[in-house]
C-alpha cells in the first residue's frame, strides 16, 4: 500500500492541509486524518459524524426482545409444568428475561456496528505513523495514483507546517499497524 | 492540550507498566498465596463434603450467599457510576472511570463464583440449568435463579465491553511506545486501531449508547438479586422495597470500594497529579448521599416491620435489635451511618484520608448488612420449632478472605498491564495539572510587574 501523508502539530495546520487537498481535487472520503485523541473544535473533525449507530442499536434491542419472547414462551410451552400456581406462560417473570435480552441485543449490536463501521480490526495494513502517539496529527491519502503524488505533496506542504512522508509501508509485526517508510 | 502536557501524561501513566520494582512481585506473591489458600480450602471442602461449613437446617444460605450479594453490590461502583458521569459529561470523571469500571468486571466475576461454591458439588452446576432433560428434572423457567443468570450475564458482558472499548486507543499508544513481547501483545489488543476521525466518532457514539443501555441493566441486576430474597415468603424478606433498598446499598458499597481503590492506586503508582483531592471530595459527597439514603431505607423497612407487629417478622426483627445478632446490627449502624456521616459532612474531615477511613467502615458495614439480611431471617422462620443458629466455620471464613485477596490481585495485575487511567480521555479533558498551572500564572512576569 502506498500512501502520501504529512504530520502536523497544530490542528489549525491540519485544517489548512485538508482544505488544500480538497482544493487539489481529492475526494472527501479519500482524505484521512489520524490523531491520538478526538479533536472537536475544527471542521475536519466533524467529517463522518453522521451514523446509523443509534438506530442499529435499537434494532439490536428489538432482536433481543424477540429472542427473549421466543425463549421464555417457547420453553414454557415446550415443558408445560405448573409451578407456584402460575399460568404456563407467566408474563410477569418473563418480562425480566425479555428485558435483559433486549438490553443485551442493543449492547451487542452497538459493539458489532462499531467494529464494522470503524473497520477495527482492519483486514489489511492501513496508513499509520507511530508519531501519532507522540501527539502528531496525520493527514494523508492512501493508494494515490502515481501521477497525482506531486500535487498531493504540494497540497500537504502548502501550509508550511507539515513533515511530508510517502512510500510503501515498512514491514511491521502483523498486528502492530502499518508504518509507511519515510 | 499542548504536546508537552500530552507527552507528560503518556509518560506518567505508562511508567507503572514499564517499570517494575520488587515491591510489585512481593505484593503479587502475597496476594497469590492468599488466593491459593482459598482455592485449596475450596478443594478441601469439596473433598470432605459440604458438612465442613456451618450451613445446616434451617440456615441454608449464609456466608457464601452473603459474599455473592456483597460482591454483586461492589460491582455497582464502576459501570453504573462511570455511565452516569459519562452521560452528564462530568469533566472530573476522566481519571476515575477506568478505575471504577475495572472494579465492576472483577467484582462480578468473583460474585458469580459464589453460587457455584455454595453448591458444594460444583461439577453438578448444570443441574441448575433449566435445559431439556431426559432425567425427569422439572425445569422452573419462572425461578428467580433464571433471572439471576440472565441479569448477571448481560451486566458482565456489557461491563466488560464498556471497559474494553475505550482501552483500544490506549493499547494503540502502548503498541507504539513499547518493544518486544509488549509490542506484540498490545499490537494484537489494539486491533489495528489508527485513530481516524471516523473511528473516534464511532467510538464515542458507541460509548454514549452503551452508557444509556448499561444504567438500567445495572439497576436491574441488584433488583433481581434482591428478588432472590423478596420472592420468598420468609420473615423480613418478603418486602416491596427490597429492590431499591438493594440498589442503594450496592451503590453505597460500590463507591466506598472505588474510593479505597483510587487512594491505593494514587499512593502506590504515584498518581498524585491525576487523582486530585477534588475527586475524593466529589466521591465523598456521593458516599454521604448514599449513606443517608441507605439509612432512610433501613428505617423505612424496620419501622414497617415493627409497626405491623406480625409475630414471625417481629421475632426476626428483635433478633437483630437485642438478640444474638444485635452486636452485628449495631456495628453495621455505626459503620454505615454513625462514623461516615460526620466525616463526610465536614469539609475539614472530607480529605483523602477521611474518605478512605469512612469507606473502610462502609465496606465492613455493608458486608454485615448483607449477612444480617440473609441469616437472621432464615434462623427465625414462621414456626418456632424450625428456628436455628448459624456459626461460620473456618472454610467459609478462609474462602471469604481469599476473595478479597483475589480482587486485589486481579486489580494489581490489571494495573500492571493496562493504564489504570484512560490516557486519551485525559488528554481530551482539561489540563490535569491545575496546581502547576496556577503556579505558572502566579510566577508570570505580568503579575510580578504589578506592585
Amino acid at each position: 500500500m502506498n500512501a502520501v501523508y504529512a504530520l502536523y502539530t497544530e490542528p489549525a495546520d491540519v485544517q489548512r492541509a485538508v482544505d488544500n487537498l480538497r482544493a487539489a481535487g481529492v475526494a472527501e472520503h479519500e482524505i484521512t486524518v489520524i490523531s491520538s485523541e478526538p479533536i472537536e473544535e475544527f471542521e475536519f473533525s466533524h467529517r463522518d459524524e453522521a451514523t446509523w449507530l443509534p438506530w442499529i442499536a435499537g434494532c439490536g434491542g428489538a432482536a433481543g426482545l424477540a429472542a427473549g419472547v421466543l425463549l421464555t414462551v417457547g420453553t414454557e410451552l415446550a415443558w408445560p409444568i405448573s409451578t407456584g400456581n402460575m399460568p404456563i406462560v407467566a408474563w410477569w417473570p418473563n418480562l425480566i428475561v425479555i428485558f435483559e435480552l433486549t438490553m443485551l441485543g442493543a449492547i451487542l449490536a452497538t459493539v458489532v456496528t462499531l467494529f464494522v463501521t470503524a473497520r477495527i480490526p482492519s483486514r489489511e495494513p492501513r496508513m499509520y505513523d507511530p508519531a501519532v502517539s507522540d501527539g502528531k496529527i496525520l493527514v494523508g491519502v492512501e493508494k494515490p495514483a502515481a501521477d497525482v503524488i506531486p500535487a498531493l505533496e504540494r497540497a500537504l506542504l502548502a501550509g508550511g507546517a507539515g513533515q511530508l512522508r510517502s512510500g510503501p509501508p515498512a514491514p511491521t509485526p502483523a498486528a502492530a499497524g502499518t508504518n509507511p517508510r519515510p | 492540550m499542548n504536546e508537552t502536557t500530552a507527552r507528560r501524561i503518556s509518560d506518567d501513566l505508562l511508567r507503572p507498566l514499564l517499570n517494575t520494582s520488587w515491591r510489585f512481585y512481593a505484593l503479587v506473591a502475597v496476594l497469590a498465596s492468599v488466593v491459593a489458600m482459598g482455592v485449596g480450602t475450596w478443594a478441601y471442602q469439596m473433598y470432605m463434603g459440604f458438612g465442613l461449613t456451618g450451613i445446616n437446617n434451617p440456615v441454608f444460605w449464609a456466608f457464601y450467599i452473603t459474599n455473592f450479594v456483597f460482591w454483586i453490590g461492589i460491582s455497582h461502583a464502576g459501570t453504573l457510576i462511570s455511565a452516569i458521569l459519562r452521560l452528564v459529561d462530568a469533566g472530573w470523571r476522566r481519571p476515575v472511570t477506568r478505575c471504577a469500571e475495572v472494579i465492576t468486571a472483577f467484582a462480578l466475576m468473583i460474585g458469580a463464583m459464589f453460587p457455584i461454591i455454595h453448591l458444594g458439588r460444583p461439577w453438578l452446576f448444570f443441574w441448575l440449568v433449566p435445559y431439556p432433560s431426559e432425567r425427569q428434572i422439572w425445569p422452573n423457567f419462572r425461578s428467580p435463579l433464571v433471572w439471576d443468570f440472565f441479569a448477571i450475564t448481560t451486566y458482565l458482558t456489557g461491563s466488560v465491553l464498556f471497559l474494553v472499548l475505550p482501552m483500544i486507543p490506549d493499547f494503540a499508544l502502548l503498541r507504539d511506545k513499547t518493544t518486544g513481547w509488549r509490542r506484540t501483545l498490545y499490537g494484537v489488543l489494539a486491533l489495528r486501531w489508527q485513530g481516524t476521525t471516523k473511528q473516534w466518532h464511532r467510538l464515542e457514539s458507541a460509548m454514549q449508547i452503551m452508557a444509556i443501555a448499561i444504567i438500567p441493566v445495572a439497576v436491574s441486576v441488584h433488583t433481581i438479586v434482591s428478588f432472590d430474597f423478596s420472592m420468598a415468603p420468609v420473615p423480613m424478606w418478603h418486602s416491596t422495597i427490597f429492590g431499591p433498598y438493594f440498589v442503594a446499598g450496592a451503590i453505597f458499597s460500590g463507591i466506598a470500594a472505588l474510593i479505597i481503590a483510587m487512594a491505593t492506586l494514587r499512593k502506590l503508582l504515584h498518581l498524585e497529579d491525576y487523582l486530585h483531592p477534588v475527586h475524593f471530595q466529589n466521591l465523598g459527597k456521593l458516599l454521604l448521599l448514599m449513606s443517608l439514603l441507605w439509612a432512610y431505607f433501613v428505617f423505612s423497612e424496620r419501622l414497617t416491620v415493627w409497626y405491623g407487629n406480625e409475630a414471625a417478622e417481629v421475632a426476626a426483627f428483635l433478633a437483630t435489635q437485642r438478640g444474638s445478632y444485635a452486636p452485628l446490627y449495631w456495628t453495621m449502624i455505626v459503620c454505615n451511618f454513625v462514623i461516615p456521616v460526620p466525616i463526610l459532612s465536614l469539609r475539614k474531615l472530607r480529605t483523602i484520608g477521611g474518605c478512605v477511613v469512612a469507606s473502610s467502615f462502609v465496606l465492613v458495614g455493608m458486608w454485615l448488612e448483607r449477612f444480617l439480611i440473609v441469616v437472621p431471617s432464615l434462623s427465625h422462620k414462621y414456626l418456632t420449632y424450625s428456628w436455628g443458629h448459624y456459626r461460620p466455620q473456618p472454610v467459609e471464613i478462609l474462602i471469604t478472605i481469599s476473595t478479597f485477596a483475589a480482587m486485589a490481585l486481579l486489580y494489581t495485575l490489571f494495573a500492571k498491564l493496562v493504564p489504570i487511567i484512560s490516557i486519551w480521555e485525559l488528554k481530551v479533558g482539561e489540563d490535569p495539572f491545575p496546581a502547576e498551572t496556577q503556579e505558572q500564572i502566579r510566577d508570570h512576569p505580568l503579575w510580578k510587574a504589578i506592585p
